[in-house]
């Protein structure tokens, strides 16, 4: 769990006045979503997960955000942003060719797929497709553009969506119809999370244990 | 009535994405779960006066005043008719639902990123997610080019547009400071100014330390009660639609008034395509889809208020063989000269706790650097204020801007309490090749879709480097550390089909009536000449409350 925010959920506000039933229901659909995939096949699927542990790793005493599944999730029912870059195809298209892509590229360099890799195997050739060293593109895809307008665009946002993660950052989620009082600099509301000061854990804990 | 019959429909059934709420004699009441109003119903061979394509700041403010006026109105959406106190989650991936997301291609040397920052897909169109900041132009941007030396000159004149903002303040009961620190006299803002959070007093400290004016941004969500308004609880996810109705968008405010006077509104309703009869050369009505089939609804005037894509985009696609570069189109002008705003922030890190997701996101700002024109190496001005980005929008922004990933994203992102930015709002030159043009591909309903095309010009690199020094001496001078900067972003769609005194040089007379078929109008963000250092709904609701004016003064003398 956080260090910064000790102990602090914010599912326990779930009944509170800072809930309101349409948010009860989307974040009930979004811890209930699929673990499995439903658009990309078995071989995309794992370098998808391999990938997603490289951009956002995430520690093991805590069940993990599904991240693979949620990007699978929004190229299954195809969400769309608004906009394409013109260098990218629409993005059920780039996310297969970059699959493909960084899967060949781990081949080339080390006759193994990108899934079976060491970390930091994986994170040198992350990052040389991040850097543009990629010699050619992908199936007519420059491998940069993917990489910063797909591949971490959607797995960082995508990550940022759960409340796992607002755990982490202490951020104060859903807030209708309570919303906040306490607006200046160092306020904070009773159901806001507590940041441990230094030597301040067991304090911050204590409060974030009220929470609600 | 038959209200009665439906009221017992499973809330289930009542899906706004998917069924329209705005038919059979009635219209959802945004201000009560499962609540409805009448509505007045046309038939589609009915000519009526206006058929109005979007509703939101443009369409939905001229809707209204129209129907007032006593003229037979439709206003139709693509978008769906919110109930926000049942369909809106604190959510920033359900709201997305808000947006604009269909396809568009966008190339250029800087492709835009379309969308949440910019388009809206709803019945009060982006005005129900947009940040509420409501500004005047400096008086001085309408007579650009003979008083500032660039850009061109607007139709309009500044005294006139300065009592229609007094009036769309007062529609809206803007909530703001007693005196403004920039520009000639204006009233007092109907509202009070909300209280500021910790991100707007970064701002003002800054500004204070740096001798610059600076005052709580006027907004347009309620500092009081208002009618069935609660006054504004500070929950923040203002961008993600308003789920209490404090935010006076045009979904609450001119879309009801618009109803109650006996407009009609066709939520769910694309328009494809405006027809031209091919003898007289006038429209005839609109080419709409709903519920799974075409269909045409007849009318005396139509009017297109898509914003700076969607109305160019209808135009391009209503070309027949009398107009095979589009309607409206003689000066070649349709979808040229689109103006977005510079977008880019300074952003840092306090040492005190600042917690900005809570409240409206730009509780301050600065107009210094539109009013003040020494030391200017550009044309043009730019405002900035606090922000507030909420946690997915800013892992956007950091992965985006920073290139974070692995640890070092996780651990950037831990500092979200402590973060603080400022951002611009900045004013883009017209440039003809900045443009919207159509793509070989087509949307679900087979019309081609938009391709947009941005290349900031050297006057707007300029104008960001300016902007980028001026906000991290801000931040800086506001005792905010490791200071970075956000290169990329935009905001705001304008100037695809300009308003001017020229029939050669503009797609619309100063009454948003274009030139070449005299019962078609534009009525949105696209007739701006130039763009100004300010956010331009509140420009775009004046505009449309002086072209109904001059609608009913033109039908009064019979020359409509």
């Amino acid at each position: 769990m956080s260090r910064r925010f000790p102990g602090y959920d914010v599912l326990a506000k779930r009944h509170t006045p800072s809930w309101n039933e349409k948010t009860r229901q989307v974040i009930d659909q979004r811890l209930a979503s699929p673990r499995e995939p439903r658009f990309l096949d078995a071989e995309e699927w794992q370098t998808l997960c391999a990938i997603c542990d490289r951009i956002v790793p995430q520690p093991t005493d805590r069940p993990p955000v599904p991240l693979a599944a949620m990007i699978d999730d929004k190229l299954y029912v195809d969400r769309r942003d608004g906009y394409r870059d013109f260098r990218l195809p629409p993005q059920r298209e780039a996310w297969r060719k970059g699959l493909a892509g960084v899967d060949a590229e781990a081949r080339r360099r080390h006759s193994a797929g990108f899934a079976a890799l060491s970390a930091s195997e994986q994170d040198a050739l992350l990052l040389a497709v991040q850097q543009g060293e990629m010699i050619g593109n992908w199936d007519g895809m420059p491998p940069a553009i993917f990489f910063a307008k797909r591949l971490l665009f959607d797995i960082a946002t995508a990550y940022y969506t759960h409340p796992t993660a607002w755990n982490e950052i202490g951020f104060g989620g859903p807030a209708s119809p309570r919303g906040y009082v306490r607006m200046g600099f160092d306020r904070r509301d009773p159901w806001e999370a507590a940041e441990a000061a230094p030597g301040g854990e067991q304090q911050a804990r204590r409060e974030n244990a009220r929470i609600g | 009535m038959a209200n009665s019959k439906r009221a017992g429909k499973m809330p289930e059934l009542d899906d706004p994405q998917r069924t329209p709420r705005g038919k059979d004699g009635r219209a959802p009441d945004p201000f009560r779960v499962g609540g409805w109003v009448p509505m007045r119903a046309h038939r589609d061979d009915d000519e009526v006066d206006f058929a109005i394509v979007g509703t939101g700041a443009g369409g939905g403010t001229l809707a209204c005043r129209l129907a007032e006026l006593g003229f037979s109105v439709i206003g139709f959406d693509a978008g769906p008719w919110w109930r926000p106190l049942e369909d809106f989650a604190s959510d920033e991936a359900q709201q997305q639902k808000l947006y604009w997301t269909g396809e568009r291609v966008c190339d250029g040397a800087d492709p835009l990123v379309l969308g949440a920052n910019n388009s809206g897909r709803s019945v009060g169109g982006s005005t129900v997610h947009f940040a509420m900041v409501s500004l005047r132009f400096r008086p001085e941007w309408f007579k650009a080019r003979s008083l500032l030396g660039y850009g061109v000159d607007w139709p309009l004149d500044w005294r006139e547009m300065w009592g229609y903002y007094a009036k769309v303040e007062q529609a809206l009961k803007i909530s703001g400071p007693v005196n403004y620190p920039w520009g000639p006299k204006r009233p007092r803002y109907p509202y009070r100014a909300h209280e500021l959070n910790a991100a707007a007093l970064v701002l003002a400290r800054g500004c204070e330390a740096l001798g610059m004016s600076w005052a709580p941004t006027p907004l347009a969500t309620v500092s009081a009660p208002r009618g069935q308004s609660p006054p504004c609880v500070y929950r923040g996810f203002c961008v993600q639609g308003c789920s209490t109705n404090a935010k006076q968008s045009a979904l609450i405010t001119w879309i009801p008034r618009a109803v109650a006077a006996g407009a009609e509104i066709r939520d769910l309703a694309m328009v494809g395509r405006v027809a031209i009869d091919p003898n007289t050369g006038r429209a005839t009505g609109v080419h709409y889809y709903r519920e799974g089939q075409w269909r045409f609804q007849r009318a005396r005037n139509v009017v297109v208020a898509g914003y700076a894509i969607e109305t160019p985009r209808l135009l391009l696609n209503s070309a027949d063989l009398r107009h095979p570069d589009g309607l409206a189109n003689s000066s070649g002008l349709v979808g040229r000269n689109l103006m977005v705003q510079s977008n880019q922030a300074v952003y840092g890190t306090m040492d005190e706790e600042v917690r900005w997701y809570k409240g409206p996101p730009s509780l301050s700002i600065t107009e210094h650097w539109n009013y003040e024109d020494h030391g200017k190496d550009f044309h043009g001005g730019y405002c900035y204020m606090a922000q507030g980005p909420l946690p997915m929008t800013w892992a956007g922004v950091v992965a985006g801007s920073r290139k974070l990933w692995g640890q070092a994203l996780r651990d950037e992102m831990e500092k979200y309490n402590h973060a603080v930015g400022l951002k611009i709002v900045g004013e883009v030159m017209p440039n003809e090749d900045n443009r919207v043009t159509l793509a070989d591909e087509t949307d679900e309903n087979g019309l081609r879709v938009a391709r947009v095309t941005f290349s900031f010009g050297d006057n707007d690199k300029r104008l960001i480097r300016h902007a980028m020094g001026s906000m991290r001496d801000c931040l800086a001078a506001a005792g905010a550390h490791d200071l970075w900067q956000e290169d990329e972003d935009t905001c705001h769609l304008n100037g695809t089909a300009r308003m001017g005194s020229d029939p050669r040089k503009s797609v619309v007379d100063a009454d948003c009536r274009s030139w070449d078929v005299r019962n078609l109008w534009i009525c949105d963000g696209s007739v701006f000449p130039t763009v100004g250092g300010v956010n331009p709904s509140l420009t775009i609701q004046a505009i449309a409350l002086r072209t109904a004016d001059r609608i009913h003064a033109l039908a009064s003398r019979g020359e409509l």
